[in-house]
């Protein structure tokens, strides 16, 4: 990109602040450990050495919401955990996106009754829906390669 | 039955008026629910049932004599044995005395037979709901409470739910 | 969406000193998200300090509706449901009601099953005390435990997935045997786990038993005695490390495990560090356990061919007609059990796990209830942590090994 492959290579990128901004963004996404239930179980496996989280960028989870930008929401929201989550995403400062990790947290999941809200997006709005019960931790990696897509199409503006 | 349990059962005949039942090996004793503090009493002292395993309720909802049972199940761990004994309740909002001053663990199990089915447990020390928000009306576990699932939206119905979802920004 | 419901102190004032009303002590929130309660366990502490001199446990935070669900549901696919309440022993779950199921309809599943059953569940014992040891160090800050401990549990889920398609919720284990039969590959893959498991837990020990860090840090803190233990129905290695050796699987066995020869270790001191050496000591049994039964493991079928209850094989339903109407009748109605109720018992990882199974003569189970060992451990953790700091908590809470789902259901 830009003008160094025409003279050689003077130690200069030029991009445009979008994109720049964008790729630092994806590049070191930290996310908020919420695992609530099984699908949390499969974060860790994924956080640790056999499916590595570290080379995309997440190399550790920040439990304190301030510090974060992603919430994984792993497991079933349950009508008690409704109002913590919300004000957990309220805490987060912008840019932020959620993932919404497993069927429970998609769609309610295995659980269509009265304990248990049918989807997490009656609550945060959801970047990324990853199928599953509980998705491997592949799927999850692709849901968040998918997410990083996302980020890359993202304008400066949509975040004021 | 085994021959630990006899001299139990033999007990519980002569002073509750029990009635006793076997099926697939365990014994049950149906007692009358004034009794559950004495019967507990008895079995932790004389008989040497150290553990109340599980404490649960039963709603036999368009019954109205009993409509729930109290179920305790103890166990002995010289023994090895497990003991169910059940306990008829009548009416709406029924209650009966607590065991947590024999055995301590049924604070929490009455509790959450309390959030569950609305049984009222006399002496109880901390009687508030234990898995629901403590504002939630009505108790789950009824038979005549709804189970509360979202209707499937298929393309039969499409439009009358449609009407009935929340739209907007969150 | 409903408001977040906040606690008065005039609520909770039967709990709390008077310190507290006073102002002498802080009453501190140790809420449902926090990077080492695991899972959503809310604790409301009063410090003196840094001292607890209380502790009060909420729960319902991952309150599933379990029971009401499985009551709507047919016995096969209420099978379902279960693998996901303790998440960390899903076989054993699903094994518990199977086995209530198998003693309300009398059926008595073939001796194959009943040893591929035992190996099953054994692994996933070691799985959830692998889990339970990477996340209790990590807690106390031995963060290299977590990664090698991770990497055998990727072995063990590596068999689950060879033999039901699934990693963790399998719903393998069905009345009447199992699903289908294991796949050639599967007698090599937990041979080469029982080798690789005892050595790579020599590892483990070199780092954490004899290590001065962590000996400062469990030894004494958060004992318990038996008396209290028994009192609050408190059973697994929380009784064990006290002194007492009740084992489920030697006091009222089940799947045939007393035809193999194991130990069950126990402790006197019941603190962390004892709850410590117990788990480390049954993963090696469980891995004995294994052993003879996979030199011992019979051949035959795997289900029991009783059509009223377990689906005919795919082969024969071309074939004869009453397959064909078995495999209808157990599809839409379900099978039918008599009327009665059950109580089956199994051991798992954190105590004795039960379910209380009543029968009305439908197709759909009238009562279910689980009687989960995570609740009286909860219940216990006031006794246990009275009088340490605050930063001990995290450790207790980690040694006494809780999972939420099993709490709440």
């Amino acid at each position: 990109m830009g003008v160094e492959g025409k003279t050689g290579n003077p130690g200069v990128v030029t991009t445009s602040l979008e994109k720049l901004v964008n790729w630092s963004r994806t590049n070191s996404m930290w996310p908020m450990t919420f695992g609530l239930a099984c699908c949390a179980i499969e974060m860790m496996a994924m956080q640790a050495s056999n499916y590595d989280m570290s080379r995309f960028g997440m190399e550790l989870m920040r439990a304190s919401p301030r510090q974060s930008d992603l919430m994984i929401v792993a497991g079933r929201v349950s009508q008690k955990m409704g109002p913590v989550l919300r004000n957990l995403y309220d805490l987060m400062p912008d840019p932020k996106w959620v993932i919404a990790m497993g069927d429970c947290a998609s769609c309610g999941g295995v659980y269509n009754n009265y304990a248990i809200y049918q989807g997490v997006d009656e609550i945060v709005p959801v970047d990324v829906y990853v199928a599953g019960c509980p998705p491997r931790p592949e799927g999850l990696i692709h849901g968040i390669l998918t997410l990083y897509e996302k980020v890359k199409a993202e304008k400066l503006a949509d975040w004021k | 039955m085994n021959e630990f349990l006899q001299p139990v059962v033999e007990k519980f005949k002569t002073e509750f008026k029990a009635e006793a039942s076997e099926f697939r090996d365990e014994v049950t004793l149906l007692i009358p629910a004034e009794k559950n503090i004495e019967a507990a009493l008895l079995l932790r002292d004389e008989f040497g049932f150290d553990l109340l395993s599980a404490v649960t309720a039963v709603d036999y909802c368009p019954q109205k004599t009993p409509r729930f049972h109290m179920v305790y199940i103890f166990y002995s761990t010289s023994h090895k044995t497990y003991l169910t004994v059940r306990a008829g309740l009548d009416g709406e909002s029924p209650s009966i005395r607590t065991l947590e001053k024999v055995y301590p663990s049924a604070n929490w199990r009455e509790r959450e037979v309390y959030d569950l089915f609305g049984i009222h447990f006399e002496g109880h020390s901390d009687l508030r709901r234990l898995l629901l928000p403590p504002d939630w009306k009505g108790h789950p576990l009824r038979k005549d409470y709804p189970l509360g699932y979202e209707e499937v939206q298929f393309t039969f119905n499409f439009k009358e739910i449609d009407v009935r979802k929340p739209k907007g920004e969150i | 969406m409903r408001e977040i419901q906040e606690f008065t102190l005039d609520e909770l004032k039967h709990h709390l000193s008077s310190k507290a009303i006073s102002g002498e002590t802080v009453v501190l929130n140790m809420g449902p998200q926090h990077p080492s309660t695991h899972g959503v366990l809310r604790l409301i502490l009063e410090l003196d300090g840094e001292i607890i001199v209380n502790c009060i446990p909420d729960v319902g935070y991952l309150h599933t509706g379990i029971e009401k669900n499985m009551e709507a549901k047919t016995y096969q696919k209420a099978e379902v449901l279960t693998d996901r309440m303790d998440y960390m022993f899903s076989m054993g779950n699903t094994l518990v009601y199977t086995l209530a199921v198998e003693k309300l309809t009398g059926l008595k599943p073939p001796p194959r099953a009943d040893a591929i059953r035992v190996i099953l569940t054994e692994l996933s014992r070691i799985q959830g005390h692998l889990l339970w040891l990477g996340t209790s160090a990590m807690d106390l800050a031995a963060l290299s435990t977590f990664l090698y401990t991770m990497r055998e549990r990727e072995m063990i889920l590596d068999v689950f997935e060879l033999v039901s398609g699934a990693r963790m919720m399998t719903t393998y284990i069905r009345p009447g045997g199992l699903w289908r039969d294991v796949p050639a590959q599967f007698e090599s893959l937990v041979r080469r786990i029982v080798k690789e498991i005892p050595r790579r837990m020599i590892e483990y020990e070199s780092m954490l038993t004899k290590n001065p860090l962590f000996l400062d840090r469990t030894r004494g803190i958060g004992p318990i005695d038996t008396k209290t233990c028994l009192a609050y129905d408190v059973t697994g290695p929380t009784l064990r490390a006290t002194g007492l050796a009740h084992d489920v699987r030697k006091a009222n066995p089940y799947c045939g495990i007393e035809q193999y020869d194991f130990d069950i270790p126990t402790q006197t001191e019941g603190d962390c560090y004892a709850r410590y050496l117990v788990r480390l000591e049954e993963m090696r049994q469980s891995i004995r356990i294994i052993e003879q039964a996979l030199d011992k493991l019979p051949y035959g079928p795997v289900r029991v061919p009783n059509y009223k209850f377990v689906p005919p094989p795919r082969s024969e339903i071309g074939a004869s007609m009453e397959a064909l109407i078995h495999h209808f009748k157990l599809w839409t109605e379900g099978f039918t059990p008599p009327k009665g109720s059950v109580y089956a018992t199994v051991e798992s990882p954190r105590g004795e796990m039960g379910v209380f199974l009543e029968s009305n003569g439908t197709p759909k189970p009238y009562r279910v209830h689980y009687r989960t060992p995570s609740g009286p451990l909860l219940h216990a953790l006031p006794v246990i942590a009275k009088g340490h700091f605050v930063a001990d908590m995290v450790g207790i809470i980690g040694s006494i090994d809780i999972v939420m789902g099993d709490c709440d259901r």
